[in-house]
């Protein structure tokens, strides 16, 4: 029997609804709720979480991807710089040190900070430093890359709109260009403190006391206690969607508002 | 207020450059490469100080580069550019400081898109000049009453229609009380409709005195503004001479060739009739 396009359409997302309906149903049924709900979200056990989440394990969340991110853009410029550079070994190291980071796991580089070389070397970074360099090194990588495409995406016109004004070279760079260039890495740049966020999570591994915990593992901790359950990450878990999506909200304003610069 | 349409007496060491309010320009013997691709083999050409001269020519024949060495956007590898007084193609120029007194208006335009209409106006006059901001402003507004634009002066270029935008660069480049203006096909990239508005205040600047190098497809404009028409085709000038002779007796077969296509497109859409 011929169907016509539409009508294969219709059935088709016809029977999409009825098994999502009929999975719901049966989740419905067949759940022990009143089970669920203890073990995963217990008002009684998320209240115990507060205040030490908020102003140990979300303070630290914080200072972690401050410290990451500092490094990350202090290095990100450098690299960027040295990626255009009219000077080739310039170009070679930056692009090794931003493949080679960019190509590894962050948890390998946290290994190598927090034990690795202190088991090498006999010698341990403060804390807050192990956690600085390794999330930092990272970071200055993705930096790199999203400010070497925000300075290329300015047009050429500009510079040279700008140099035939009688501006010099810097001049040109720092009035016209680079401003310019901020605002096309704003989006790539927040999305980057996002991922830092997620990531500061990795200094799970490192050794510490309780007055070091970020949210992870201050949920990690706290799922040990007598009939906790899921609840403590179910927590932790809000905590960083705070963050991140607040920030992910921001990015996408600010890539509305690129978006219709370079219109022009 | 006459204050806008009479330009403004020129601040700082313009004199001291060689550059006088309406200066002169002298090319001789202009070459310029790509790599191996030579683009401009030889280009002498002149513009008398208050002159207004149109460089017409088919694509790819170097007018854009030979209007980009004159303020050495581009670096030309030998010949000579003097404008005024003052020699561009010296090792020892000071490039930004002739540049000052150049104003160059491109095909796209190239507004600052972070910067305001009055700002665009005003950021190499406060940047370079050094003037102070109030009388930049006052400068700035000037030259936007000038264009028509006085009401756009706090909006923004994406704000603007291209026709708009054409005309705040043209500001922008007045703002500096340039001595010679170069125009690279400053309708080119206009909406029919706008085209005329560029070329009126183009007009205008003509028929006050500015000394003005204008790369261009309007035929009519070239005949009744130019002084002289250069055509220009394989990096070399073809034919020079008066606006209205040249465009309507060329004597060089590929000016006539020329002349023809751009005057009357439809023979090329239609070569039946
Ligand atoms: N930066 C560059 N690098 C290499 N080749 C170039 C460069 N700029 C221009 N050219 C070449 O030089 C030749 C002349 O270019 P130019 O832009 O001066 O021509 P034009 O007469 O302005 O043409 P149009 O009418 O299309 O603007 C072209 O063949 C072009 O491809
Ligand atoms: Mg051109």
């Amino acid at each position: 029997m011929a169907m016509t396009m539409h009508q294969r359409a219709r059935l088709s997302r016809g029977i999409q609804y009825a098994v999502l309906i009929l999975v719901a149903l049966a989740l419905i049924a067949l759940a022990d709720w009143p089970l669920l709900i203890d073990k995963v979200f217990n008002p009684e056990i998320a209240a115990q979480q507060f205040p030490g989440i908020l102003v140990v394990a979300l303070k630290n969340t914080l200072i972690y991807t401050l410290l990451g991110f500092v490094v990350g853009l202090t290095g990100g410029v450098v690299l960027a710089l040295m990626k255009l550079s009219s000077v080739a070994p310039y170009r070679w190291l930056a692009t090794l040190y931003i493949e080679f980071f960019r190509g590894v796991p962050a948890l390998l580089v946290f290994l190598a900070f927090g034990y690795g070389i202190p088991l090498a070397f006999g010698f341990r970074f403060n804390h807050y430093v192990t956690v600085m360099i390794a999330l930092g090194l990272v970071a200055a990588a993705y930096i790199a890359e999203s400010l070497r495409a925000g300075l290329q995406a300015v047009p050429k016109g500009q510079y040279e709109a700008a140099r035939s004004l009688g501006m010099s070279h810097a001049r040109a760079m720092v009035t016209i260009v680079i401003p310019q260039a901020l605002r096309i890495v704003l989006p790539p740049l927040t999305n980057e403190v996002i991922l830092l966020t997620k990531d500061s999570s990795l200094v799970y591994l490192l050794g510490m006391g309780v007055g070091q915990y970020e949210l992870t593992k201050y949920g990690r901790e706290a799922i040990s206690g007598a009939g906790a359950g899921l609840t403590p990450l179910v927590v932790a878990g809000v905590c960083y969607l705070i963050i991140t999506v607040p920030l992910g909200i921001l990015t996408r304003r600010f890539e509305s508002k690129t978006d219709r610069m370079k219109k022009s | 207020m006459s204050t806008a349409s009479s330009p403004t007496p020129r601040s700082g060491p313009g004199g001291a450059d060689g550059l006088a309010d309406a200066a002169s320009v002298v090319v001789e013997g202009l070459h310029k490469s790509y790599g191996s691709l030579e683009v401009l083999k030889g280009i002498s050409l002149s513009v008398g100080a208050g002159q207004v001269v149109c460089l017409i020519g088919p694509s790819g024949s170097g007018k854009s580069t030979l209007l980009r060495c004159v303020n050495l956007l581009e670096t030309p590898q030998q010949g000579r550019i003097t404008i005024g007084d003052f020699e561009v193609t010296d090792p020892e120029a000071d490039v930004d400081r002739m540049r000052r007194h150049v104003g160059m208006v491109f095909q796209q335009f190239n507004l600052f898109p972070h910067l305001s209409v009055l700002e665009n106006c005003t950021v190499a006059q406060l940047k370079v000049l050094k003037r102070d901001k109030a009388e930049a402003q006052r400068i700035a507004r000037g030259n936007l009453e000038r264009v028509g634009l006085a009401e756009k002066a706090d909006s923004y270029p994406d704000q603007l229609s291209g026709g708009q935008q054409q005309r705040v660069a043209i500001a922008r480049a007045l703002s500096m009380d340039p001595a010679l203006m170069l125009f690279d096909e400053p309708t080119s990239a206009l909406d029919p409709e706008t085209v005329g508005d560029v070329l009126a205040i183009m007009r205008n600047l003509a028929a006050e005195g500015m000394t003005m190098l204008v790369v261009t497809h309007e035929m009519e404009f070239a005949r009744d503004v130019a002084d002289k028409v250069v055509f220009m085709d394989g990096g070399v000038v073809v034919e020079e001479g008066p606006a209205a002779e040249l465009i309507r007796h060329p004597r060089e077969p590929r000016t006539q060739a020329f002349l023809s296509r751009v005057l009357n497109p439809t023979q090329v859409q239609a070569p039946e009739r």
